[in-house]
Order: C-alpha cells, then structure tokens, then sequence
C-alpha cells in the first residue's frame, strides 16, 4: 500500500527531522529521497578509497542541541565534536590565529594592533547581544506581523518587548545589523585589515554578496547563532563527516516507525479539489497521503514539482523572484600527509580550525567583483579545513582529508553553463591560492573532488547550487520566509507544507525548519505536539 | 637536623617534565600533594579527546598498595564488600570498603596479579585502613604509591595507539582484563580500566620509565590524534559516564565529623557492589540491618530538562526538599544535562519526577530556575566500543 498520513519529500537533514517528530507523534511517514543515499547537502562519501568526504556541509553548530537530544541522536551515532583553533594567513608571511582562550586571543591580534585587541570585547558584546535577540526564534515559528492571530500577536508583543529592552543604542545597533554590510560594521571597531577580513568571511558565506553589500552583517550574526555546548558561536565536526547527522536522524526516524524510500525522483504533488494527495513520480509510481511537505528549495517546490494550475499567481510569481543566487564551490580533497604553511609550526593548533587566505576586505571584494562579472573569484575567499586533524575516521593515519568552501562561484559563466574547463579552472585558482602559502600542498593531493554550483545543483538538487535555500536577507528571513504570507510553513495549497532550509530560521544545518514545520503540521491535524520547545538563552 | 633545602609543598609526578612541556594553560592543580594540570590547552577539546581520538592523564598520584601473602585473598574479601575470591588472575574489580557501620570508607580498583598477590588502587591514603585490617590474616601490605607511575590513555583510538608502543595483541585483552607488556626492558601492565565509560586503558610502569612512556606514546599517538587531559576534562567524563568520587558524591566515612554525613553502600547506587554470602566482611551486619530496615537515603541520577547545570541544586518533590545534587553537568555527547544526587527515601525511584531548583547568574544576575527533571536507570553514555573485545582501531 502506497498510502501514509504524510510525505515528505527530500531525505536531508531536515526532511528527516519533520519526518521523525511526524512519526514520533504516530503518524505513518514516508520520505521520499531522489538519490540513491539520504542526506542531501549532509552527507559523507568514500570518493577516495580510505577518505570520507563531507562533500557539501562540512561543520556542525546550528544543529539545533534541543532536537539533538530530544531525538536521541547520540544514542543513534551522532557525536558532534569541536575544533579549536583558525588562521589568516597574510600575504606578507604573518598570520592572524583564533584562539579559544580569551587571553591568548587577545595578545594574538595584539601582534597586530593593541587597540583592535582591546576593541574585540566590545565587538563580542555588541554582536551577543544581536544574536540574543534572535537565537530564541530559532525553534519558534515567526510571528507573521499581518496577522490577528493571538499567538501571532503573542510572539510579536514578546519581539517588540526584547527589542525595545535594548534601549536606543541597541535598536539603532540593531537596524544597523539587519541592513549594514560587514565591511561597515566591522570598520567601526577595528583598523586592522587581517582582523577584518577574517571576521567578515562569516558575513559571505554561501551569499552572493560582498563584503560591503548591505545586509551581510545579519549574514555573519547567522554564523555566530549557533552553538556547541553552551559555547555560542563555536563550530564542531560531526564524527564521520555530516552524513552521520542523517544517519542518526534516519534511525531516530526509522524507530518512530518511519519509513524511507531512495530512489524516489518526485515529479508532481497531486492535488484535487484543492487539496494535496500524494506524490507521482517520474517513473509514475504514486504515493498517496493528505499531508505532503516539500524539503526542496521555494523554487523547486513551486516551480518544479507542482503544476501551476494548482497554485495562486503570486505564488509562482514570487517563487520566480526568490533570491537563491549560487555563490560558492566547494574542493574536498585527499592529502598523503599534512600540508605546512609558512609562518605556522605544523603541530600548531591553530592548525585544526579554520583557515584563510583573504587578508583584507579589499581582497574578498575583489573576489565578488569577480563573480559579478560572470567567472569564479581568481583569488577567492577560501574557509578551509582539515578535518582529519580532530575526526580519526575521516583519513588513513597520518593521511589527511581537507575541505575548502569556495567563494564565488557563479551560477553560470558569463550567462552560459559551466563547462569541464571552467571547472578546471575554478579548481586551479583555488589550488594556486593555497598553494602559495603552503609550498607542499601540491605533491600530497592524492584525489579532489571539485563542486561548482553546476554539481551541488544537479547532485543535491540546491537550485544555482545556494547552500542556504535562498539569501539570508531581510527581505528573505522571518516572516519574509520564504515569502510573506507563506512563512508558517503552509503552503498554499492545503495539506501542503514546507521545511526546508528556504522556511525559517533558514539555512545551515540546523533542522529547526524541519521541526518547526512538524509543530505546525501537528497543530493542524489537532495533534499533541512532538517537537521540544528551544532552552531559555541566557 | 636543619636543612637549607627548599620545602616544596607540591610534588612533581614522575612525567612532570613531560606534562610540563605540553601544559600550554598553565593551569595546575594539588592532587594528593603532586602538581597536576587542571587543563593543558582547553578543557573541551581536551574532553573530546577521549571522546573522538585519545586523551591521556597522568594517574600517578594516585594510591596503590600490594597485598600478597597466603590470606590475601580473605584480607581483602573480609575488607571489601564484593566477592574477592570470584576475581580471576589479572582481572580487575571496582570496589568499596566500609567501616563497621556499613559506612562507605572509600573506592577504588582491585588488581588481582596472582592467587596470593593484589594491588588495590585507592581514591584516599589507605595505610591505617589496611594495617588495621591485618589483625589475624597473613598478609604483607607495601605502599607502591611512589613505585608505580601511571597514565590513563582513553579514548576511540587508545587500543591502536597501545599496539603500536608494543602491546600486541591488546585488542583482545576484554574489559577489567589485565596484560603484561615489556617496555624499555622494564615491565609495563595495562589495564582496560578507566574512569571515563570509554574505550580505554591504564598503563603502568617504574617511575624510571615514565618519561620514556609518555614520549613514545605521543609519538606513536600522534597520527591517532593523541592529546593531554587534565583534571577538568577528566571530570567531564566521568560525570558523563556514571561515576561516583569520593569528597563530591560522597565523604569517605572515617573523616565524616558531623552525624548522619556518611552513607552506606547502598545510599550510593552500589547494592551490586555487595556479596552477603560472604559470612563475614566489614559492615556486614549493619549492612544487613539497613537492608532490613530500608536505607536513609538514595542515589539518582537525575536528567534534567534544559540546558543549566544544576550544580548544589536542591531536589524538590513538590514543594518538598527531598535531597541535593552532588555532581552535576552539560554532558558534550549525549547534549544532556545530567545530575548524581542523593534523595531522602522513598524518593528517587528510576523515572521518578522531580524538580530541580537550579540558580544560575550572568552578568552578577542571579536567576532561580525550576527545572523539572527525571531519575533514569543509568548513564546515557554508553557507547558499544567501551565493551567491545576485539577493541575497534578507532
């Protein structure tokens, strides 16, 4: 029998993590996946023999820790483990390192200016006090401003009372926030120029906009969201790369009794009278069920996989509007030992987290200009990681796996489709950047798998290859998520739904879309809620 | 006599140039009088180690005493509460020891080297304890503490590691197994024992061998991720893993000064721990009239919602205080926040709810936080690789 309660289409992590809180309140949940494996962007793959490759994700924080537990994911394999440590390195042989210690941080910009040092507290508190504000939304479904509703008008008395807590400054820092670049915010704490390029990377990270666009400081308040034991903002591996975070949430969804279909390439959502029944796939095969949730990105969903005679006009309107530009690659490669770096001891330990090459705002600009134009950056924003120096199963002893997020990377070439030249190429510049600064890099590559958004769009399915479903811009983020109006994860077709990473809080790996959709599809069916309200942030 | 030397308070453990070198921290703490690190470089990703790869930590203060002889055996059987003659030849036991009350004295490892010969690893300074328990049996009782150095070295990646400095065939060796290595020419022992609910082993060797110990294994470690860890790391895992310690969960009974401040074996969780066929050992005959009667008090361990470690909670059941927390933290791995405490009876009974009143301050803000909270039956972190034998390579 092809017939459950609800479908959820797309086994990444967030598809899972509806489908586990669907099935953990008892409903009979199939997720349909269109690969072969599940995890969509979370997922680990042996392309080398002996090398894990976190090929698209690659660092575990948003992971929201409540649904961790609430799931049981340790107990199910996943054990999410911190890295310390991250660099800059500069073009004239120096570096700026990370440091956890906040003394030993101190004294490392000091190496570069006593009074950025200085000025770094009080970065720190001004962009906490951002994230406060935003963090306890994260598990909560946006309050919708147009709306009547009394939990709407409850959730937004509550936002409109901690908003206003901050006082004037804090307001006024708070617009600034949500509609300055990182270039700007950042120019008004610091003099530095390798302290600001090392901040503002967060700023640009899977957006296609620069470090001086306008609404790229709220991009770097999105990364410094997120969590690791209490310690906000710090960045962890998942043990085995992210496809154990599909693992985990797989097997918590398959003990719910939930079931997962691969292979299930969704062609069409099928409504009637107005209401969704199922899905039918390519290969005609049908799947029916009064709840359908779509994990694809705005444009897929409603552009792709269901017929426009079955949706409003707006709708499809501004699903063709959705910002979802492509912006970044991705290199992960196979290394035969440890590549050193000038300036750096190999046994530092800055050497296990994150690490740079752009040493000046000018520099990441011109990368961005670069991808205006239509070509990858020829000197691109690089964060770059080894992760084998922190997770043993991702490597042979004493071999090493690397990954290095790539900054920008066009959705098309000049207007046209990426070719297997221009892929070479993009490949190269990253490479050549890396290779600069580390004179043996080059002799231990061994294997590298190389994404242009052309792979990450055909192989995940993110459209233009967008790593976070969509921009993370004001216009594009709570009640503005996907679109207004649709941004409590119902679609507007009844039955429909939506939890992917384009429905707020939005991108990284965080499956709160995923759960917050299942609190409202719950509450929908009348149903007690499964889905862990978020801890107290304070 | 007088003597010019200097009177150094603290003393250095056998690896102290060695720990020194790698203690980035600085950070040091006084255990049983020796030097020891609080924390070598960050206390999290030193915690992570043993989690993920391997983290090693220099057990040499702790207290080790051999008892051989003919009565060995029934020394220790008449000592402790567990049943000494079931422990095989290098085996290893956990065990407590109580004082005539049924009145938790301490607890510590009991290594059997030999039908008539013993080496009990001790959490407190045992030598009035174990010459007063001579009174009648054949036993010789030598303190090795300063003989012997040890390390911890847990961890996913701990058995490799061994193997490599020469511990063949220790993927075999089963969990509380002992084997006997030679390192350096010297006899080496390694335990699969450890105070983390990890894969894990602790080695031992002559002091004159400890540096040589340490280099070699972070040598042959290093590919393996190898790191350091110190007390506070070690703290995290042990609260993670389920054990209790002595002077946090408990206070060893012969130092208790205030009345009804000591607790038997059975108000600590560790009813396992005690072998009434046994005709006769120290406390029998109260530990029987507490089983009789019902004991006082009861460990929970308590998983309590929310993020906030309860640290010193009080335990209500209602509006009732029915007990306090003795240990209490953020477990990394299991993303829980767990607590040991001990309940008044009846109380504390596995899923028993209760509320802890939990204050936490930020910013020199105090908040009182009600947080429910629940008594489950045992560790949530219990990985498959802490029992596995053959022991996997990571």
């Amino acid at each position: 029998m092809n017939k459950y309660d609800a479908i959820v289409i797309g086994a990444g992590h967030n598809g899972l993590t509806n489908g586990a809180y669907l099935a953990k309140a008892g409903l009979k949940v199939a997720v349909l996946e269109r690969n072969p494996y599940i995890g969509g962007a979370t997922v680990s793959r042996e392309l080398h023999k002996g090398w894990y490759y976190s090929n698209c994700s690659y660092v575990a924080s948003l992971l929201r820790p409540e649904i961790t537990r609430d799931l049981e994911l340790p107990r199910h394999g996943l054990q999410v483990v911190p890295f310390g440590g991250g660099a800059t390195f500069m073009q004239n042989g120096d570096h700026l390192g990370s440091y956890s210690d906040h003394d030993r941080h101190y004294r490392e910009i000091a190496r570069h200016s006593k009074r950025d040092a200085n000025a770094y507290d009080r970065y720190v508190a001004d962009t906490s006090r951002q994230t406060k504000l935003i963090r306890p939304y994260l598990l909560k479904t946006a309050p919708d401003p147009t709306s009547l509703k009394l939990r709407d008008l409850r959730d937004l008395i509550e936002f409109a009372k901690s908003f206003t807590s901050m006082g004037e400054e804090g307001l006024l820092d708070t617009i600034k926030f949500w509609t300055a670049s990182v270039g700007d915010y950042l120019n008004e704490y610091f003099e530095t120029d390798v302290l600001k390029a090392h901040l503002a990377g967060s700023g640009i990270i899977g957006t296609a906009l620069g470090v001086y666009s306008p609404g790229t400081a709220y991009v770097l308040l999105h990364h410094y969201m997120g969590d690791v034991d209490g310690n906000v903002g710090a960045w962890g591996f998942a043990r085995g790369g992210m496809g154990a975070v599909a693992d985990a949430l797989s097997k918590a969804f398959l003990s719910y009794g939930g079931e997962i279909i691969c292979d299930a390439n969704v062609d069409e959502i099928i409504v009637r009278g107005g209401e969704a029944k199922g899905v039918a796939l390519k290969d005609g095969t049908e799947y029916h069920a009064d709840i359908v949730v779509s994990n694809l990105d705005p444009k897929r969903t409603f552009l792709d996989i269901i017929n426009p005679k079955d949706l409003p006009d707006d709708v499809i309107q501004k699903a063709q509007n959705f910002k979802i530009r492509g912006s970044s690659g991705k290199l992960n490669i196979a290394l035969d030992g440890l590549p050193t770096f000038d300036g750096l001891d190999p046994r530092s330990k800055l050497m296990a987290g994150d690490l740079h090459f752009s040493d000046s705002l000018e520099r990441q600009e011109r990368a961005y200009d670069d991808w205006k134009n239509g070509t990858w950056s020829k000197d691109p924003y690089l964060d770059m990681m080894i992760p084998s120096l922190t997770d043993p199963t991702m490597a042979p002893p004493g071999k090493h796996m690397m990954s290095v997020f790539v900054q920008y990377a066009p959705p098309k070439v000049e207007g046209r489709d990426w070719t297997d030249e221009d892929k070479d190429g993009f490949e190269k510049s990253v490479i050549d950047q890396i290779a600069k600064y580390s004179p043996n890099f080059k002799d231990l590559i061994l294997h590298c798998e190389t994404r242009t958004p052309r792979e990450i769009e055909a192989e995940v399915g993110l459209t233009e290859g967008n790593i976070f479903m969509g921009e993370l811009t004001f216009d594009q983020l709570l009640f503005n998520r996907p679109f207004p109006g649709y941004a409590q994860y119902r679609g507007p077709i009844k039955g429909m739904y939506m939890c992917s990473s384009g429905t707020h809080p939005g991108g990284g790996v965080m499956a709160a879309p995923g759960a917050n959709a299942a609190r409202e599809i719950l509450m929908d069916l009348k149903q007690p809620n499964t889905v862990p309200g978020g801890y107290a942030d304070d | 006599m007088i003597t010019s030397s200097r009177d150094i308070m603290l003393l250095p453990t056998p690896f102290h140039s060695r720990v020194e070198a790698m203690c980035d921290m600085n950070d040091w703490g006084n255990w049983m009088g020796y030097t020891t690190p609080n924390a070598y470089f960050d206390v999290e990703l030193e915690y992570f180690a043993i989690r993920s790869t391997t983290g090693v930590f220099d057990l040499s203060p702790m207290n080790k005493y051999r008892i051989t002889g003919p009565d060995a055996e029934a020394y220790l059987n008449r000592m402790v509460t567990r049943n000494v003659s079931k422990l095989g030849i290098n085996r290893v036991g956990y065990a407590v020891w109580c004082n005539d009350a049924g009145q938790v004295m301490d607890d510590g490892t009991i290594f059997r080297l030999g039908e008539q010969d013993f080496r009990l690893c001790s959490y407190q300074r045992a030598d009035d304890w174990l010459a007063w328990c001579t009174l009648g049996f054949d036993v010789t009782i030598t303190n090795e503490s300063e003989d012997l150095a040890g390390l911890a070295v847990q961890g996913p990646t701990s058995c490799t590691i061994l193997t490599l400095l020469g511990c063949t065939g220790l993927d075999q060796l089963k969990p509380f197994g002992i084997a006997h290595f030679t390192f350096e020419g010297a006899p080496m022992m390694v335990s699969r024992t450890g105070f983390t609910g990890d894969l894990g082993y602790e080695v031992w060797v002559a002091p004159a061998q400890a540096e040589a110990l340490w280099d070699q294994l972070f040598e042959h470690g290093r590919e393996y991720l190898i790191k350091p860890i110190g007390s506070y790391a070690l703290d995290m895992a042990r609260i993670e893993a389920g054990f209790i310690q002595a002077h946090v969960d408990f206070v060893p009974a012969e130092e208790v000064v205030r009345n009804g401040r000591t607790r038997s074996p059975f108000e600590l969780g560790l009813e396992w721990l005690v072998d009434f066929s046994k005709p006769l050992f120290n406390g029998r005959s109260a530990l029987l009239a507490e089983k009789a009667k019902g004991s006082r008090y009861r460990f929970a361990m308590l998983d309590i919602e929310g993020n906030k470690p309860a640290e010193h909670s009080f335990i209500m059941k209602g509006d009732k205080v029915v007990g306090t927390v003795t240990s209490a933290a953020w477990c990394p791995t299991v993303k829980s926040n767990i607590a040991y405490a001990q309940l008044e009876m009846p109380h504390g009974a596995v899923g028993d709810e209760l509320v802890a009143e939990i204050y936490y301050q930020r910013e020199l803000h105090w908040t009182r936080m009600l947080a429910p909270c629940r008594v489950i039956d045992g560790p949530l972190f219990n990985p498959k690789r802490r029992r596995q034998t053959p022991a996997p390579p990571f």
